[in-house]
């Protein structure tokens, strides 16, 4: 039993209600039951559409869709029976056997027996939730920023430093109803504590950022599980922010949802044009700074940046058969939604056109690879390599799978100490003297992830630098976690 | 219609927007004294330019072309670039 609110007009106790639009044709059809209806029964007839429709009824004017929405309206038309403010029974399209028994009368009986409703206005795509917001009970908790009259809501973000320098889109609350519809998670759960100011960060607020960012609603759990992965201590986000260093969260994307929400993992992954890639990543950067207080120039140190820390985001390409996911070789099961974290650079370009066997492509790229950081730096930086398919196309040949491209980047990326050292070959950077009567790798272990990406054409790789804090392994690494609807 | 939007920072700070700090100091500072010409407003700025001159503060002298309108955009920059501190001549 719904209960009518109180500006519904008061009736005798036993009153109808029907909500109509002139643009469906079943209510065009009904329009003269309703008419001889009137004549009978006490009757109030909400146009969602037309105020003069239909003809010969006290229509009243449902265009704000305010009584569809209290009345909780799916389908047009809909006749409600009620009793004082208490609903005692409806029926929606046409049926006539349902109107006649709701009524208490024949009805109809020149009409066909049934004919299906169209949709409500009311719950027309991004409606619903601008209703809730305006007439509603939203249930946000964060306060709310008024803007004058005359202000453009989108100079105030920039005035209240919410932006990371490109315009946002203006958090109202209809637009963060309708982001949360996209979690099944309550908006006043926890995430985490974001660093730098250790703020208390909730999925409300995640929302309120992925709304300014120009999320989709069915973005916003993978842009929760980038947070929460972020948020992971081991992720280490707050020396990520404060760094000197160019890094920043960078984010991959692994499973079905990459292809329901229409990820980029193909031609351009790492660039611009894809919406999913572009807002992910900049939602997360944005809850870092509003939410964290990261401010660039505040906690945020770097010397120089990098375009990263606007947004890098993007989607594994899984569609070779013999390709392990990069989340699954982390430890995520197969066909799972899952985002993994690596603190890096920008795009370091690899170019390697002539190499045709496994065995000269891994030596090309391990002098690439050679150079993160620091080319007589070992030990001291993650990286990730971006190959693309072609380059991936001459292990693939060769039967040479993830462990194996691995094993053996690993193995040509070992060097003698004695080239490494500071001071050796005239240049002070290098590792700790004292190594070299040692064979050093460049990377830990886990230090080098591969991620399958790119367009199908061209013989170019990417490899992303990893940030200076690698060099404690155990203190500071990449953080992959599984997406919750 | 004024629109209402929420705040996506931890909440921390006033919903007001903050004002600019002001100058700790005078020294070696220099102070625009913008006449947004209304009647008389070069009489004010000449009481204005005598006493910080007796204070031994910097000041430089800038006109809006009209009082009806906000001040043109190179003339904020100007000001931004060769001043630290702005007094409006609102005077009638």
């Amino acid at each position: 039993m719904k209960n009518i609110n109180a500006t519904v007009s008061p009736m005798p106790e036993t009153r109808f209600v029907a909500v109509v639009k002139r643009e469906c044709e079943t209510s065009v059809m009904v329009a003269p039951v309703l008419t001889a209806l009137a004549q009978h029964v006490p009757l109030e007839v909400w146009s969602q559409d037309d105020p003069a429709f239909p003809p010969g009824v006290d229509t009243r004017d449902d265009r704000s869709l305010e009584m569809s929405f209290r009345l909780d309206i799916e389908t047009v038309p809909t006749l409600i029976r009620l009793r004082g403010d208490d609903e005692e029974g409806r029926t929606v399209g046409w049926l006539r056997d349902a109107w006649s028994d709701l009524v208490g009368r024949p009805v109809g009986d020149d009409l066909p027996d049934m004919r299906p409703g169209c949709g409500s206005r009311s719950r027309e795509p991004g409606v619903h939730e601008q209703l809730v917001a305006r007439y509603g009970r939203p249930g946000l908790t964060s306060r709310t920023i008024d803007v004058d009259d005359w202000a453009d809501p989108h100079e105030v973000a920039f005035d209240r430093g919410w932006t990371d320098g490109l315009p946002v889109v203006p958090p109202t609350d209809g637009r963060i109803v309708r982001m949360l519809t996209g979690t099944t998670r309550s908006p006043d759960e926890v995430i985490g504590a974001m660093p730098p100011n250790l703020a208390p960060c909730t999925v409300e607020k995640v929302a309120i950022n992925a709304v300014m960012a120009g999320c989709r609603p069915e973005y916003l759990p993978v842009v929760l599980a980038a947070v929460e992965a972020a948020l992971d201590p081991l992720f280490t986000m707050h020396g990520l922010l404060c760094t000197t260093c160019f890094s920043s969260p960078i984010v991959v994307v692994n499973g079905p949802i990459t292809r329901a929400i229409g990820m980029n993992s193909g031609m351009n992954a790492l660039g611009q044009g894809n919406r999913a890639n572009a807002t992910i990543g900049r939602a997360l950067q944005l809850a870092v700074r509003n939410v964290g207080g990261g401010i660039p120039g505040e906690l945020d140190r770097s010397t120089l940046g990098g375009p990263g820390k606007y947004t890098f985001c993007f989607a594994e390409d899984e569609s070779h058969p013999d390709w392990m996911p990069l989340s699954v070789a982390r430890g995520v099961d197969p066909d799972t939604n899952a985002v993994t974290l690596f603190q890096g650079d920008g795009v370091q370009g690899f170019i390697d056109q002539r190499s045709r066997t496994p065995e000269e492509l891994t030596r090309s790229l391990a002098m690439s690879l050679a150079a993160v950081g620091h080319p007589k730096l070992a030990e001291f930086t993650n990286a990730l390599l971006v190959l693309s398919p072609e380059h991936h196309g001459i292990f693939a040949a060769a039967g040479w799978d993830r462990e194996r491209i691995e094993r053996e980047l690993n193995a040509a990326l070992v060097r003698p100490g004695a080239d490494l050292v500071q001071g050796a070959q005239g240049v002070g950077e290098g590792i700790t003297p004292g190594r070299e009567g040692e064979q050093v790798a460049k990377f830990w272990p886990d230090g080098l992830l591969i991620a399958r990406a790119g367009g199908e054409a061209g013989l170019y790789s990417a490899i992303c630098a990893g940030w200076t804090g690698g060099r404690f392994r155990d203190e500071s690494k990449p953080v992959t976690r599984e997406i919750i609807p | 219609m004024s629109e209402h939007l929420r705040d996506p920072t931890s909440e921390t700070t006033s919903t007001q927007r903050p004002r600019r700090e002001p100058l700790a100091t005078f020294a070696e500072r220099t102070v625009a004294l913008l006449d947004i010409g209304k009647m008389r407003g070069d009489e004010f700025v000449d009481r204005l330019e005598t006493n910080f001159a007796s204070l031994g503060i910097g000041t430089r002298r800038y006109r809006k072309p009209t009082n009806a309108r906000v001040a043109p955009p190179d003339l904020i920059q100007q000001i931004t670039l060769e001043c630290h501190a702005v007094v409006l001549a609102l005077s009638d």
